[in-house]
């Protein structure tokens, strides 16, 4: 399985990397060159449903994997999965945030302003609310083992909260976003078959790509880590 | 076993507290002089939006206050000494039936004063007092935890205030919601769907708690 994921392609890169790139390049040109079905209201901006909702796709597997490292972290305490953990977040409040300001340009060309008092937005900005929490939590304690035992404890909280921030709040209020309140989502009608060719492929180039950073992330932290130890030895 | 442990602590806090009587008293003149300063600035409140905002975000703070010393207060020695005599479930469980017995006795004193000066503008009063019970519950299993990991660093209130506001904001947007259909004297059906999530979201955090803490008190 590792061997598989680390089969090397071109210019030294693992090809899920190479799929990355690509898949990233193809949702950025052929999502603003590809034929869209034009309808009313959203017109030329539906092109922003590959960047704005595959961003937050991402950022939901990206923060799952922060999540599942977490469990992991409590049931057999070893410090690689604190480090996933912390990283993981990282990348899907970075993601996290790409997807608020996408969503607010959305926002002023469709709705008419940046931010709309709505159940499903005021829910992700707290969503990012908890998870900065999450980081100054981190940064609160210097010892080690604790910091990662309480940060997995919170991090599991903060993504139930999530869940019932996103997931469940929206759907039962008034909401002006799609999916949500009684609205149908975008897979609903408006999503045809064209989109759907760079939709699917744009969520896994955004994922690969958030992936890609969090390993980036990772290796400087169990660099910085090991060269810690190393000055204590 | 863990029913039993559950109710030894009870009502040792309960002890603890009536014998202290110190953090008890000063939340209540916490609770009365923030009324009372909004009272000041306020002078009567006429808009049920606002009343209901201010009553809960009074709720907010004072919650906050009163539950973050559940753990943050304790000393360490006392904490370790609690742990060799009861298993973690039944400590977390105790404080959060304690901290629900005082978060309710605390709301309902609230909204007493609260409508003593500001006015009372609620029609359905029955269904804002089930409000109060809920959201008291909520605010206090929620906090409890909070309080736990907040003790666990250097034991900071503004820490335990990030940490727990953005987690308490699904309770307060429903109980604002639930509460200003109470004000309007709505029919109770319309906010049965509310107080069912209300109801859910509670279990869901108590069960967390109850999952989580252990976790945290391993040293």
């Amino acid at each position: 399985m590792q061997k598989f994921f680390n089969l090397q392609l071109a210019f030294g890169l693992e090809w899920w990397k190479i799929l990355a790139i690509a898949l990233v390049l193809y949702a950025l040109i052929g999502g603003l060159i590809i034929d869209v079905p034009a309808l009313p209201i959203l017109h030329e901006t539906i092109r922003n449903l590959y960047y704005h909702v595959t961003q937050w796709f991402g950022m939901m597997i990206i923060l799952f994997v922060s999540l599942w490292h977490s469990i992991r972290y409590l049931s057999n305490f070893k410090m690689h999965h604190d480090f996933v953990a912390a990283e993981a977040a990282n990348v899907g409040i970075y993601m996290g945030i790409l997807g608020i300001v996408t969503g607010s340009v959305w926002a002023k060309f469709t709705w008419g302003a940046w931010w709309v008092s709505d159940a499903k937005l005021n829910g992700a900005a707290i969503t990012l609310l908890i998870y900065f929490a999450y980081l100054i939590l981190r940064n609160s304690m210097d010892e080690e083992q604790k910091r990662a035992r309480v940060a997995a404890v919170y991090n599991i909280f903060a993504f139930v909260m999530l869940i019932i921030f996103l997931m469940v709040l929206p759907r039962l209020t008034d909401s002006l976003h799609p999916g949500n309140g009684g609205n149908p989502g975008f897979g609903g009608y408006d999503l045809d078959n064209t989109m759907k060719l760079v939709f699917y492929p744009a969520v896994i180039g955004w994922t690969l790509l958030g992936v890609w950073l969090m390993q980036v992330c990772l290796r400087i932290r169990t660099l910085n880590h090991k060269l810690l130890i190393k000055q204590f030895k | 076993m863990l029913f039993n442990e559950v109710k030894h602590l009870v009502r040792k806090e309960i002890m603890l507290e009536l014998r202290m009587k110190y953090a008890l008293n000063g939340i209540l003149l916490y609770v009365i002089s923030t009324v009372f300063v909004c009272y000041l600035s306020f002078r009567s409140v006429i808009q049920p939006t606002t009343w209901n905002s201010l009553f809960w975000i009074i709720m907010l703070f004072a919650s906050v206050n009163a539950v973050s010393k559940s753990f943050m207060q304790e000393s360490r020695g006392r904490q370790l000494y609690m742990h060799t005599l009861a298993s973690p479930q039944a400590i977390i469980l105790s404080k959060i039936i304690y901290n629900v017995i005082l978060m309710i006795s605390l709301s309902l004193i609230c909204f007493l004063f609260y409508s003593l000066f500001i006015g009372n503008l609620v029609q359905d009063i029955p269904m804002f007092i089930l409000c109060l019970l809920l959201g008291s519950a909520g605010f206090s299993s929620v906090l409890t935890l909070m309080s736990a990991i907040a003790s666990r660093t250097n034991g900071n209130l503004t820490l335990m205030a990030i940490l727990s506001f953005p987690v308490q904001l699904p309770l307060l947007m429903t109980l604002i919601r639930v509460s200003k259909n109470a004000i309007d004297g709505l029919d109770p059906s319309v906010s049965y769907k509310f107080l069912i999530i209300l109801f859910l979201i509670n279990v869901v955090v108590a069960t967390l708690s109850y999952i989580l803490f252990p976790y945290l008190c391993r040293d």
